[in-house]
């Protein structure tokens, strides 16, 4: 069995919903940091970028 | 049903173990005594009770046996009358500071007088469950806790517990009914009102509880300052590490002390407005709440708590040592959010 996905910044277990995708969002629910999904097999979990100039343009 | 009493019910921790204890299933209270205000209705000294208890406070002298007596009496009074009380109750839960520390000696050096009752205190335990849990277990005698002292000793548990705490230099602000309900010069409206007023910069008396936790010699310091705010104590620690961390293995080891714990919960978020502990969002429960960030080197570490000085810091933390004592599920009558905004 896989070991739970962490939470990156706290190390808490993260829920990861059955139909996530990569590239997906979610927050952690202890610490509240944005995640991303950066890979589903074998996934990886990463803070998501905070806001910054030309973010999302 | 546990038949309990409270000596000294008009003040303000007698008051919020009454509401506590209100609407706890498996307790009964029998009788609330106030030397000044024996025949009143108890809502007349705690408004906020009228028609959830209908008792009327008796005379002390009037006070019957009881399966568990709470004193919430004056400092020094519950141990110049600990042999009648233990008379009429099997089981004593004792909120002043007259048995919390363990040594007579040290009793007279931080309260400046003779103890009463020096036999008697290595007969209570300290009333801190997430220290003295499985002491607290059936025990018959528990002391309550300082209000202060709990902040600081939840707060630095999980770092004194694995060696990693050199020193901390700590800065509580406190509400005023930390002051009690008795007026006095500090709290007359135009002084007290508006203060920032630092009181205890050094020697704080709950300083001896946090030695007798933490460990004497440990360079833990701390200022308590009084400021516009009823309820509550917030803690801010500066703590020197002993060797360099990452904020992951803060949370590691704060989540490894207080995962179980029903009662303290880490708020150290990334996101939001409240990212650290705020007394007023434990206002009235029995929570504890810390929170940290650590500094860029990862050996200062800046630790945050907040708690309500009546709840966690007194009657929260009596009834959930009432629970212990009597084997009912811990967090009885306890479990509730608070209120917010």
């Amino acid at each position: 069995m896989d070991a739970p996905p962490l939470c990156p910044e706290c190390d808490a277990v993260v829920y990861i919903p059955v139909d996530a995708m990569e590239n997906e969002l979610l927050a952690c629910a202890e610490c509240g940091s944005e995640l991303e999904i950066m890979c589903l097999r074998p996934l990886e979990l990463a803070l998501a970028p905070e806001v910054e100039e030309d973010w999302g343009e | 049903m546990t038949r309990v009493s409270i000596l000294g019910g008009s003040g303000y921790t007698g008051g919020e173990l009454l509401r506590l204890l209100h609407f706890h299933p498996q307790v009964d209270v029998a009788q609330v005594t106030s030397r000044e205000q024996a025949g009143r209705y108890v809502h007349s000294a705690h408004p906020n009770l009228r028609d959830v208890c209908r008792l009327q406070f008796v005379h002390p002298d009037a006070l019957e046996a009881a399966d568990l007596l709470f004193l919430a009496l004056p400092h020094g009074r519950s141990a110049r009358g600990i042999e009648r009380y233990a008379a009429l109750a099997p089981k004593i839960i004792d909120l002043s500071a007259d048995f919390r520390l363990n040594s007579a000696e040290t009793y007279r050096g931080w309260y400046g007088e003779a103890h009463a009752a020096p036999d008697w205190l290595d007969q209570f335990i300290y009333g801190l469950p997430e220290l003295n849990r499985e002491r607290l277990r059936g025990a018959d005698f528990v002391s309550g806790v300082g209000c202060n002292a709990t902040a600081v000793n939840l707060a630095l548990l999980p770092l004194v517990a694995s060696g990693l705490l050199e020193r901390a230099a700590i800065e509580i602000k406190v509400g005023s009914s930390e002051g009690g309900n008795k007026p006095n010069a500090g709290s007359h409206h135009p002084i007290r009102s508006g203060a920032v007023r630092t009181y205890r910069a050094t020697r704080h008396r709950h300083r001896a509880e946090v030695a007798m936790t933490l460990g004497a010699d440990l360079p833990i310091h701390f200022a308590v300052t009084a400021i516009e705010m009823v309820r509550g104590v917030h803690l801010l620690a500066h703590c020197q590490l002993a060797k360099t961390l990452t904020e992951r293995d803060i949370w590691r080891l704060y989540r490894g002390r207080y995962r179980v714990e029903p009662f303290v919960r880490l708020v150290s978020g990334r996101v939001g407005m409240h990212r650290l502990p705020e007394p007023r969002v434990v206002a009235g429960t029995n929570y504890c709440d810390i929170g940290f960030e650590l500094d860029a080197d990862g050996r200062h570490l800046v630790v945050i708590a907040a708690l309500d000085n009546l709840g966690k810091g007194a009657a929260g933390s009596a009834v959930q040592c009432l629970n212990l004592m009597l084997g009912y599920e811990e967090t009885t009558g306890l479990h509730f959010p608070g209120i917010y905004p």
